[in-house]
């Protein structure tokens, strides 16, 4: 049994049986190449999510944060399968859908869908917001027109919007309310996975926080599953429950919300952490967080360092550091960390 | 600070002109000061004026926007007054400005180098040899690595930190007095975006500029200034000292902004909110501007827009509940 292997198993919370995970992450990979010089070979590879391995158990929020070229979004359309993976398996609901091919996953999509960042880009400025709900319930061919009508009017009230609304097209609503548009598209097929790819990080804090409640309560009443990508990790604290942290491809430190939040202990982890500006009036100079102030940028992807892959911009990295890949080890029960600090050798 | 304002703006109102007759009033009646060496804040969601402040400040305002009346004076000179050419020569060397997104903001057909002895070339008139001198050892000043060899790269071989590390180092190259920042972490991560504060902050004390910057992030705010305007619908509602602005909040804006931040540092279950959404700037309610959201609204709230008034020292606020130095807990 391989660590990861190992890891998996031991990342289901002990009273939780294998019926409760609705999707499974195994050494997923996905890499994509460089084309170069004047035949187009192949040059070199990004690799853009390399070796992740993690499961998400129904009805919780799993968070997977990350900066910038960390993966975090390559991995949930991997998950989808938007982009095919280049190794490792997503099994969704006891189905292995990694390979399988486009015409047999379309009627698993049903019950997994994504809302994007951008309620700008992800609208079809030309059809109206009644014909952007529908086409989903089109697409799997599921129900009558009739039915189809009454299941798009009850899901615009669910989020929030009036049945006059579906006439409208999407230039006539704010980004909060477009947002709430493409949630109720993901949603009117009833599926049970939601992946939300910073669902809200283009929207002003008083509309963000509309948004935010409204998945809350949306999850609450239909039982749903999200994995909740985002880069503000306050957001993604308010809503996890479990959080992941991905750097160059790779979660560094995955735990509870509370643990994670509390006792972080991947460097990177507490420096992104004691990077956020808090208003923090009220409490006593002595109880403020160190902070840890990284050092330069992201490496990149196509040319990421040996061993690990945080060790340029570590305060903490040693020799070993460089010669060698931590493993994702459980340290603390559900408490998982890829970092040479807390192995001995 | 009982010395001279460096930056003086009064009754400030930007309007654009837009189709059908109506009328943007996106800046309406801003007044305030900016002293030397202090760092303001100026605060407010999309929409709300913030960027157009600015950019009045700095006379880039386009058709079919103009500013329409008032008054920017900085060291006792009206800048309203000023030609086109003494204008240009104002912006960079006294005031120079840090623009949200740098991969806009730079040229992308010209050198990193290129661009920053233009600026210096432009303003101290000195020859090419002793600005790109002058440009290195800026670049060095802002943390940029290998400064000879990033002079002559394009912007696209930078990163996203880099660049804006490259905007701060044309924003100061000709040692501005105030430097204004308009969302300069914005389109950054959260590692970076200290790394570019503490920057900022230090550039600050280290040539005395006064800093204006604009941001939509309460925590920013806390952490690196000492005095905060929130702006909403182009008018100020609420303007203290930092501290005091975070600690005994008092317009029902500032408060719903406050309570609709997720925080990292306790835990609630719901997050509170604002209902509705901000009005377009050319269909303000008659009343106050913040009443049709606001959870304390009188019917006064409806028939007037109420003033900026002075509740303690230094700490004004646009809001009826406090007509009588009362709080929101009044019936009344």
């Amino acid at each position: 049994m391989t660590m990861i292997e190992r890891n998996l198993e031991s990342s289901n919370l002990d009273n939780r049986t294998d019926k409760d995970i609705l999707v499974e992450v195994k050494n997923l990979k996905k890499y994509f190449p460089i084309k170069g010089g004047i035949l187009k070979r192949t040059i070199g590879q990004v690799k853009a999510v390399d070796g992740v391995s993690f499961s998400i158990i129904k009805g919780e929020t799993l968070g997977v944060v990350g900066e910038s070229g960390s993966g975090k979004s390559t991995l949930g359309r991997v998950i989808l399968r938007l982009l095919d993976p280049t190794e490792g398996n997503v099994v969704f609901d006891d189905v292995d859908i990694s390979y399988l091919s486009q015409r047999k996953i379309r009627p698993q999509r049903k019950d997994m869908q994504i809302v994007f960042q951008d309620p700008f880009a992800s609208l079809n400025s030309k059809m109206s917001v009644g014909q952007l709900v529908e086409e989903p319930l089109i697409v799997q061919g599921l129900l009558s027109k009739k039915d189809r009508v009454k299941q798009v009017s009850e899901i615009i009230t669910k989020v929030g919007l009036r049945k006059g609304d579906l006439q409208k097209y999407p230039h006539e609503f704010s980004g909060g309310q477009r947002q709430r548009i493409s949630i109720a598209r993901a949603l009117v097929v009833n599926p049970k996975f939601v992946i939300c790819d910073e669902p809200v990080s283009a929207l002003d804090v008083s509309i963000q926080a509309q948004v935010l409640n409204l998945m809350k309560d949306l999850q609450e009443e239909l039982g749903l599953t999200y994995l909740f990508i985002a880069h503000d990790l306050s957001v993604v604290k308010h809503i996890s429950d479990r959080v992941a942290v991905m750097y160059l491809g790779r979660f560094v430190e995955l735990a509870s919300k509370k643990a994670l939040y509390n006792n972080a202990l991947h460097p990177y982890t507490r420096a992104l952490l004691s990077s956020i500006p808090v208003i923090d009036i009220d409490k006593e100079p002595a109880k403020k967080v160190e902070k840890i102030k990284l050092q330069g940028d992201l490496p990149s992807p196509a040319n990421p360092p040996s061993g690990c892959t945080f060790r340029t911009r570590c305060p903490y990295a040693y020799d070993r550091c460089t010669s060698e890949v931590p493993e994702l080890i459980e340290l603390e029960e559900n408490h998982f960390v890829a970092c040479h600090l807390y192995t001995e050798k | 600070m009982s010395m001279q304002p460096l930056l003086d703006v009064e009754q400030l109102k930007t309007y654009f002109y837009l189709n059908q007759n109506q009328v943007a009033k996106a800046v309406d009646g801003i007044s305030f000061s900016v002293f030397p060496g202090e760092t303001v804040a100026l605060v407010g969601e999309s929409g709300s004026g913030k960027s157009i402040t600015a950019l009045s400040i700095m006379q880039l305002i386009n058709k079919p926007g103009k500013i329409i009346e008032g008054s920017i004076t900085m060291n006792n000179q009206e800048l309203l007054k000023l030609k086109p050419k003494q204008m240009t020569s104002i912006r960079g060397n006294d005031i120079g400005m840090i623009f949200q997104e740098p991969m806009t903001a730079l040229n992308p057909v010209f050198t990193i180098g290129n661009q920053i002895t233009e600026i210096i070339r432009k303003h101290k008139k000195v020859n090419r040899r002793v600005a790109e001198i002058r440009a290195v050892s800026l670049l060095k000043v802002v943390g940029i690595p290998r400064p000879e060899e990033i002079m002559k790269e394009y912007p696209h071989q930078l990163s996203g930190g880099m660049r804006q590390r490259v905007m701060i180092a044309m924003a100061i190259s000709c040692d501005p007095q105030l430097l204004i920042a308009d969302e300069p972490t914005t389109a950054l991560d959260v590692t970076i975006q200290a790394q570019i504060l503490d920057l900022m902050v230090e550039m600050q004390e280290k040539f005395q500029m006064a800093l204006l910057l604009i941001t939509h992030d309460l925590g920013v705010v806390y952490e690196y200034t000492d005095r905060v305007m929130v702006m909403y619908g182009g008018q100020i509602v609420e303007q203290a000292p930092t501290k005091q602005l975070l600690k005994l909040t008092r317009h029902p804006y500032t408060q719903g902004l406050l309570a609709s931040l997720p925080k990292i540092d306790e835990d609630v279950d719901r997050l509170g909110t604002i209902k509705g959404t901000v009005p377009p700037a050319y269909n303000f309610p008659i009343g106050c501007r913040f009443a049709t959201r606001c959870p304390f609204v009188m019917d006064k709230c409806k028939e007037s827009n109420p003033e900026l008034k002075e509740l303690d020292t230094g700490h004004f606020v646009r809001c009826y509940l406090y007509e009588d130095g009362g709080s929101t807990n009044d019936d009344d």
